[in-house]
């Protein structure tokens, strides 16, 4: 019999898809498109809440492939909190453009709905399709503006290379099938301990982590991700970089913890270097930016190297510092993800108020826009990891986590990592500094474009982020609350 | 009293500055009055809160840490709320609060360009939360946040209000404004080194771990320095976190050769910057040596040590040296910090009662001493629109109580017996004449001989700044210009940091008094008396 509860979320965001598309039919007004998608992911969190303080302990579905843990517990909330503050980003921007706004809101449920299958899936399958449901929406909607070429290449460049990942992936993941006879996780792991000198084992791995290594944009798989993030609709983008993002970590975290746990010593090398390239080169090529949101896209990559690091402790560490790695991704992830999103919803507001989109035109936008500046500090920074904002804390854990082991590889990565960030503050606090420090172009548009009040959804998305980024900054415990609940993942739970 | 005894106190000085910043923020725009006594409210209650500490602390105990408190903070990684202070901590607390609340009565008077008090305001006073919870945090954690907390105020500082002057960007072939050169040099720099820092935290955090009962880490400081007395951090490993945690402390400070962005940065600050970055906030560098660097790790301090003499003594040569080169007055004052700061470090790096009550005592005089020179700077740039020495000629003739105030602390700042500055320098030699047992005398005695070499190119530069700036006949230029005297509130700013430095010139047990009890206590746990 199953568990309908277990599968509730899931049950309701998909209804909420089909019911969208329906409406849209009849509707004249369209915006009631968006706001049957808001409630709908509201009253998708209400069985996640039912089920996190329910007594019952995990729900097994379908033979294990299909598990409710406090760590699916955990991503589905960040996922649905992470959707629903890119719906209130969403509202505006899609109605100051000639947009479909019901496919939109339809099929950024859809890929919501990948997302919330992702965090419970616990074999191959299921965690295939989760990252095609997350990507497949995403394909259709980095080419929403459809009048402007930027858009239809990023549209077409994440298609090709998300394509050619997903590709990758199935072929890994037949070789691990062949080679294990399993697809659950909790099999594979059961038979890797045998073939880590297998060759063809360690191929597939690679390939799975190469397919992954796309879809969480990490180096040398990014290619991808700056010209998409600058093309794709802002909200989308926002989406991309931090939900579809977290879908590839926690696919990852997955995978690799529980699927390949006893071969961590194949795929940890492996790791160290995308999270070294990444963190590295990444920032080097943010340091020239002029575009914001270009910027934001080396950013998030960086990001990304940054959420790779704990990783690379796995062949040296016990039960425990295993627990603390996938903590570390999952507060890293966590406190990314709004500040991200802040960020993206600046970009948004800002780019109405200054008419532009790069570092130079959003010049003195503290003469004008006094609101979006502060925010600016508490997002860039925040992204930066300054206290008291709440990035520190996201590199704080993550530094915490790669120095469990003693190992001189943890610690040079730990090094490299420290020296990154301080490379990423220059980037970050030239947008600052421009906001705050530089007199207004002349190419700024007139008062009543630069003064006009920021429409309330959007508001409501800034102000949501920045309290958890204020907040979270001085009380971390409010994060490491659920995200020490994660440490079941490496086992010992 | 238990509530004040029990945290409480300590707390509401760390915290009220950061509310005040909160209200500040939610009153108008437009409501100056407002915004001024909001500032002068919650600057004014930590210091009215310090001297209820003055008259309860205990001084028969001062190695005990007082009015602390130990709360639950961040469970899952043990870092908790554990404030406190001790001889050492207390009259760095002390000082940080009477600068702060000083900084907001100048600034009354003294809003820099672009005007914008709100803002200002605000920032003064978080960054009065940050110097104040630095000195108090028991916990590395904590302390760490601390420490990092007044960059963002600083930058902000800097870069806004500080020096629009165009500069050739060394290295690069562009000129930029030096305000924004000289925020993101000063960000960069101590960023690179708090990075470093925190990767030793964790390390000795990691290490805890191997040596408690519970088997559970720790980042309390107490605790860590019970461990560190016993010599259990050792080897490589201790060797690297120190090395870590210099990094840290010595942008910070700063130490030659890691200064570089301190000229820039105290000169490009408006004046109120210029006073906190000078007065304290680089005494969270050489504050983290003491509380931290040598108790925790007295072995490797005893291993590090003859190469911080080094380069604190090449930053006291170096320091003077640059100072004779200068012809901008700021500019002069703040590379002066570097050669005061050398004192500070010699004397800590002789690990000895007298080396360290030195260093605590120099770091109270510099601050009072240089925070009052930055003022003076200031408000004499205020009015006569230029810092050049060379023009300012005949300041006593023209502003005769400025003259005053500026020959009164320049010859503070050089070292007379009778003001403050004379006891940390003169300390810091006597101290590296006899450093702590078994460290190598050569070397220090060495480093005796350049510093007292230092105290005299340090009355030379000083000297000569009061006579290209105070003697001599004033230029023509200034008979258009209407030169107003010192206004009353610089008066109020200045008088009683012109007390303080008298009083603890004649009567050190001011300072000593609460700092020597703690400086035995530490040197005998960490090396043996």
């Amino acid at each position: 019999m199953i568990d309908y509860l277990a599968l509730a979320p899931e049950i309701i965001i998909a209804a909420t898809a089909v019911v969208v598309l329906l409406a849209d039919l009849w509707l004249v007004r369209k915006y009631w498109t968006a706001i049957i998608a808001v409630v709908g992911t509201t009253a998708a969190a209400i069985p996640l809440i039912v089920m996190a303080v329910s007594p019952v302990g995990d729900r097994v579905l379908f033979d294990g492939s299909y598990v409710v843990d406090p760590f699916a517990l955990v991503m589905k909330g960040v996922f649905l909190m992470a959707g629903y503050v890119v719906l209130l980003m969403s509202f505006s921007y899609v109605e100051s453009d000639r947009y479909y706004e019901g496919e939109y809101y339809f099929l950024l449920l859809v890929s919501i709905l990948g997302s919330l299958v992702l965090g419970s899936a616990r074999d191959l399958i299921g965690l295939f399709i989760g990252i095609e449901l997350v990507a497949s929406p995403m394909y259709v909607l980095a080419g929403f503006r459809k009048g402007d070429l930027k858009s239809n290449e990023a549209a077409l460049k994440y298609y090709l290379l998300g394509v050619l990942a997903s590709a990758l992936l199935l072929y890994g993941s037949s070789f691990v099938f062949g080679l294990t006879g399993a697809l659950t996780f909790d099999g594979i792991a059961s038979a890797a301990g045998g073939l880590v000198h297998e060759p063809a084992f360690v191929m597939a791995v690679l390939f799975i982590l190469a397919g992954i290594g796309f879809k969480v944009s990490a180096v040398p798989f990014h290619f991808w991700a700056p010209d998409t993030y600058e093309g794709a609709p802002t909200p989308i983008t926002a989406y991309l970089s931090v939900s579809s993002k977290a879908a590839g970590f926690v696919a990852l975290l997955a995978v690799v913890y529980r699927a390949f746990g006893p071969a961590s010593a194949t795929w940890a090398p492996v790791v160290w270097v995308m999270a070294a390239l990444s963190m590295t080169i990444a920032n080097l090529a943010a340091l020239k930016q002029d575009n914001i949101v270009r910027m934001l896209a080396y950013s998030s990559i960086s990001h990304a190297g940054f959420m790779l690091v704990p990783f690379v402790v796995a062949p040296y560490v016990g039960v425990e510092g295993l627990g603390n790695a996938v903590a570390a991704t999952v507060t890293y992830l966590v406190i990314y993800a709004f500040m991200n999103l802040g960020a993206f919803a600046l970009v948004i507001a800002g780019s109405r108020k200054s008419g532009s989109g790069t570092v130079d035109g959003w010049a003195g936008m503290a003469t004008y826009a006094p609101g979006l500046a502060f925010l600016g500090a508490v997002f860039f920074f925040g992204l930066a990891g300054i206290p008291p904002l709440a990035g520190w804390f996201a590199k704080f854990v993550m530094f915490r986590a790669v120095l469990t082991a003693g190992s001189g590889w943890a610690v040079g990565l730990a090094v490299i990592a420290a020296l990154n960030s301080v490379v990423a503050i220059y980037y970050y606090a030239r947008v600052v500094k421009a906001m705050w420090m530089d007199p207004v172009p002349a190419t700024v548009p007139g008062i009543e474009v630069r003064e006009a009040a920021v429409p309330v959804p959007l508001a409501l998305a800034l102000g949501i982020t920045a309290a958890i980024v204020l907040v979270v900054g001085a009380v971390p415990g409010l994060v490491t609350f659920f995200s020490d609940a994660t440490k079941v993942l490496a086992g010992g739970g | 009293m238990a509530w004040f005894d029990n945290g409480w106190g300590l707390s509401l000085i760390v915290f009220l500055p950061i509310a005040g910043a909160l209200v500040i923020l939610l009153a108008p725009k437009k409501n100056l009055t407002a915004i001024k006594s909001f500032g002068l409210m919650f600057t004014a209650l930590p210091v009215l809160l310090a001297a209820v500490m003055i008259a309860r602390f205990d001084y028969g105990h001062a190695s005990t840490f007082q009015f602390g408190t130990n709360l639950s903070w961040i469970a899952s990684i043990n870092a908790r709320y554990h404030i406190g202070i001790d001889g050492i901590s207390f009259p760095l607390l002390v000082l940080s609060t009477v600068l702060t609340l000083l900084a907001v009565i100048y600034t009354f008077n003294h809003w820099p360009e672009p005007y914008n008090p709100k803002a200002f305001m605000a920032l003064i006073l978080v960054l009065g939360t940050a110097m104040n919870g630095t000195f108090v945090a028991l916990d590395l954690v904590l302390f760490f946040v601390f420490f990092e907390l007044v960059l963002l105020p600083m930058y902000f500082m800097i870069g806004i209000w500080g020096d629009k002057t165009m500069m050739k960007v060394p290295g690069f072939k562009i000129e930029a404004e030096t305000r924004l050169y000289a925020a993101i040099k000063f960000f960069v720099f101590t960023l690179f080194g708090s990075a470093f820092m925190l990767l030793g935290f964790l390390a000795l955090y990691y290490r805890s771990g191997d040596f408690l009962a519970s088997g559970a880490r720790t980042f309390d400081i107490p605790t860590l320095i019970d461990l560190g007395s016993q010599g259990l951090f050792t080897g490589t490993f201790a060797f690297l976190v120190f090395g870590a945690l210099f990094l840290g402390f010595a942008v910070k400070v700063p130490m030659w050769p890691l200064h570089t962005w301190l000229p820039d940065a105290h000169t490009a600050a408006p004046t109120v910057g210029s006073v906190l970055l000078a007065g304290i906030l680089l005494k969270l560098g050489s504050y983290g040596f003491i509380r931290i660097s040598l108790p925790i790790l007295p072995q490797e301090a005893h291993r590090w040590a003859p190469a911080i003499a080094i380069l604190a003594v090449i930053g006291i040569i170096y320091g003077a040296l640059a100072c004779l080169a200068q012809t901008d007055m700021k500019r002069l004052i703040a590379f002066s910090s570097v050669g005061h700061m050398g004192f500070v470090m010699l004397g800590i790096s002789t690990l000895t009662v007298v080396g360290i009550n030195a260093a605590v005592i120099g770091m109270v005089a510099h601050g009072l001493i240089t925070g009052l020179l930055f003022f003076v700077a200031g408000s004499m740039a205020h009015r006569y629109h230029t810092r050049e020495m060379a023009k300012l000629g005949g300041n006593q003739t023209l502003m005769p109580k400025m003259g005053a105030i500026l020959s009164f602390t320049a010859i503070a700042s050089l070292g007379l017996p009778g003001l403050a500055g004379f006891w940390g320098e003169f300390m810091s030699l006597v101290g590296s004449y006899n450093p702590a047992f078994g460290l190598d005398l050569g070397v220090f005695r060495t480093a005796m001989v350049f510093g007292a070499i230092g105290t005299v190119l340090t009355a030379g530069y000083m000297l000569w700044m009061l006579q290209r700036v105070n003697l001599g006949v004033p230029s023509a230029e200034w008979d258009s210009h209407a030169l107003i005297d010192t206004d009353v509130y610089e008066l109020t700013a200045w008088v009683p940091l012109m007390v303080l430095i008298v009083a603890v010139g004649v009567f050190p047990k001011l300072v000593f008094g609460a700092t020597n009890g703690a400086v035995v206590a530490l040197v005998a746990k960490a090396f043996g008396g």
